[in-house]
């Protein structure tokens, strides 16, 4: 019986490490593709070994390296605001609904609970933010359409407020004179930092990683974030050169075309492959918040 | 008589006044709500109202308003096309089979997971296994480009050679290929994500079951089987009607980026979001795609209404509404 035990242990062990393995081994072959000499990678392609080691891809990066500036700082904006805007306006949502005072509170729930039902889908959005909102080519268009706030973010905020918040607390406040906003301010919401950040980190993420805003609503490369120039770059290599250069037929003989692109890619990722560790805790305890029903 | 009626009369007024101090009163707690409820009348319910532009010969020009009723030629154009076959058909299979491999692949990860008692080793495992869950399609789509690339991919510059095959395969005009490789992305995305939600439930069995099963003797194994097992399947269940629900909606990123938007995949890589976007985007026929689009919403909700109405029959608690 022990022995039968110990040896689930053991392939257990190896199972997941078997697919730990699969899942960080891409990422290997991207960031040695993009440290590889470009004659190499169209003699042999692609490799997690190159025999040839160059940064020329990241020089040349480097050289051009404006637009790419440009894009990070429109995803940083971006995530920042959008995340910033989103989480205030879910807050303010969410604590009302959690009051058991608050008027009509079941209708406003349920006008909250359909949208998670039944969507209009993207020609309609579409129609609206473009005809109606005016807002296409803007930074707007990267942070208000769909993501700026979720359903059911807004109800697993609102089950967390009447669970953990115990109501007498918030009689007290206001029995010393607190008004509503006060009272949200300074005691609802320093109980509730987990579901905050939480939902904060979610946000981020989708902000960071989106790319279909910038696809529908973004055609000036001026706005383009990060993923929307990797994008980019991927359906047209040469758009670095027109876009980048001034001699574009000159620079694609200089270009190492094909590390660029993983480069490009590198650089795409890095930022968050660096910053898991840090977060990855938050990470794993919101996805069992989500799955735990709102 | 006159008595009660002035009382009733007094009350009703007092009711009334009631409600208005009520409204009065907790004037903060609505005001606060209203960005919140203005976000989604515009960006969730007036979409719903634009549903009306499938009916209409849609010109952009002249702007939604103003374009003409054209009734029911937009989804009658759709359902004569082979296109609204091939998408509902796409859509639907893959997600049978995501979901019904999913499961099983998630579960077996979680029951995996949960044998491992090194607290670190585990949290460590968990970490990466998520890892893929957090990188965006645009940079998945650059992964599968540097396995499955014509002139540089590792398959056909490493991979197949080990085997002999030197011409190597131009993965992305074949799209026989394609349902094996979807498949295997998407669940190397998603699969340590669920599994993560199983294992969330997993930590919540009480360690007795375990302890009085051991003293009665029962291996491990078929610890697995009659303990764990058991108590998840309300889980299962659950999860599986509500994506059984989602059915009719598909991973746009997963099926647009990663097999990089070719037309000669379109066959088996098409799905009605895919199809949606390339209508309005100038690739397609943006009325058609309009039809395809509520086609979708209608559907989809009732199906949702439809697996709701399931767990409601399986298990009231876990209903969503």
């Amino acid at each position: 019986m022990k022995n039968e035990s110990r040896g689930l242990t053991w392939f257990s062990h190896i199972m997941m490490i078997l697919f730990s393995a699969a899942c960080i081994i891409p990422f290997i072959l991207l960031i040695t593709a993009s440290l590889t000499d470009q004659n190499e990678i169209i003699a042999s392609g692609y490799s997690f070994f190159p025999k040839t080691f160059s940064t020329a891809a990241y020089t040349y990066l480097l050289e051009r390296g404006s637009d790419i500036a440009r894009a990070y700082g429109i995803t940083i904006f971006v995530t920042i605001v959008g995340t910033f805007i989103g989480v205030s306006i879910m807050v303010l949502l969410a604590y009302p609904l959690s009051r058991s005072v608050t008027p009509h509170r079941n209708l406003i729930m349920f006008i909250v609970f359909f949208t998670l039902l039944f969507h209009g889908g993207l020609v309609p959005s579409y129609l609206v933010y473009t005809q109606l909102f005016h807002i296409k080519n803007s930074i707007w268009a990267l942070i208000v359409p769909g993501l700026l706030m979720n359903g059911f973010y807004v109800m697993l905020m609102r089950t967390f407020f009447q669970t953990t918040i115990p109501p007498a607390l918030i009689e007290s406040a206001q029995l010393d004179g607190a008004g509503e906003y006060r009272t949200l301010w300074t005691v609802v919401l320093p109980l509730s930092t987990p579901i905050l950040a939480t939902i904060g980190l979610f946000e981020s993420i989708m902000y960071w990683n989106d790319w279909q805003l910038g696809m529908i609503y973004i055609t000036d490369p001026k706005y383009f974030s990060i993923q929307n120039l990797l994008n980019r770059i991927m359906q047209d290599i040469q758009f670095i050169n027109i876009n980048m250069s001034s001699n574009a037929s000159n620079a694609m003989e200089q270009m190492p075309s094909d590390s660029v692109k993983m480069a490009m890619a590198v650089i795409g990722v890095l930022p968050i492959l660096l910053a898991y560790p840090f977060f990855q805790k938050y990470f794993i305890k919101g996805i069992m918040i989500g799955a735990v029903k709102g | 008589m006159e008595q009660a009626a002035t009382a009733a009369g007094l009350q009703t007024g007092l009711k009334v006044k009631k409600k208005k101090n009520q409204y009065r009163k907790y004037s903060p707690l609505l005001i606060m709500m209203v960005p919140g409820l203005l976000y989604l009348l515009f960006n969730n319910y007036l979409p719903m109202m634009g549903i009306a532009i499938a009916f209409k010969k849609v010109n952009f020009a002249k702007g939604f308003l103003k374009s003409e009723w054209i009734g029911f030629d937009n989804f009658e154009y759709l359902f004569k096309t082979s296109d609204a076959f091939i998408i509902t058909r796409n859509t639907i299979l893959y997600n049978v089979f995501f979901i019904a491999l999913g499961t099983i692949l998630a579960l077996a990860c979680a029951i995996l997971l949960n044998e491992i008692k090194n607290k670190m080793l585990s949290k460590f495992y968990q970490s990466v296994i998520t890892l893929p869950h957090l990188i965006s399609m645009v940079i998945v789509s650059y992964l599968v480009f540097a396995l499955m690339s014509a002139e540089t991919g590792f398959m056909n510059k490493t991979v197949l050679p080990w085997f002999g095959i030197e011409e190597g395969i131009s993965w992305y005009s074949e799209e026989k290929y394609w349902p094996v490789i979807l498949t295997v992305v998407h669940f190397w995305k998603g699969v340590g994500y669920s599994s993560i939600v199983f294992f969330a439930a997993l930590l919540g069995i009480d360690e007795e079951y375990y302890e009085a099963a051991k003293l009665d003797g029962a291996s491990r194994l078929q610890q697995i089987r009659h303990i764990t097992l058991p108590i998840l399947s309300p889980v299962i269940i659950m999860l599986t009607l509500l994506s059984v629900g989602r059915i009719f909606y598909s991973d746009f990123g997963l099926f647009y980026q990663v097999p990089m938007n070719a037309g000669a995949l379109f066959n088996t890589t098409a799905t009605i979001d895919t199809y949606v976007f390339r209508g309005l985007m100038g690739s397609g026929d943006i009325g058609m795609s309009t039809a395809a689009g509520v086609y979708q919403s209608i559907v989809g909700f009732l199906l949702v209404m439809f697996a709701n109405f399931m767990v409601r029959l399986y298990n009231k608690e876990n209903a969503l509404f």
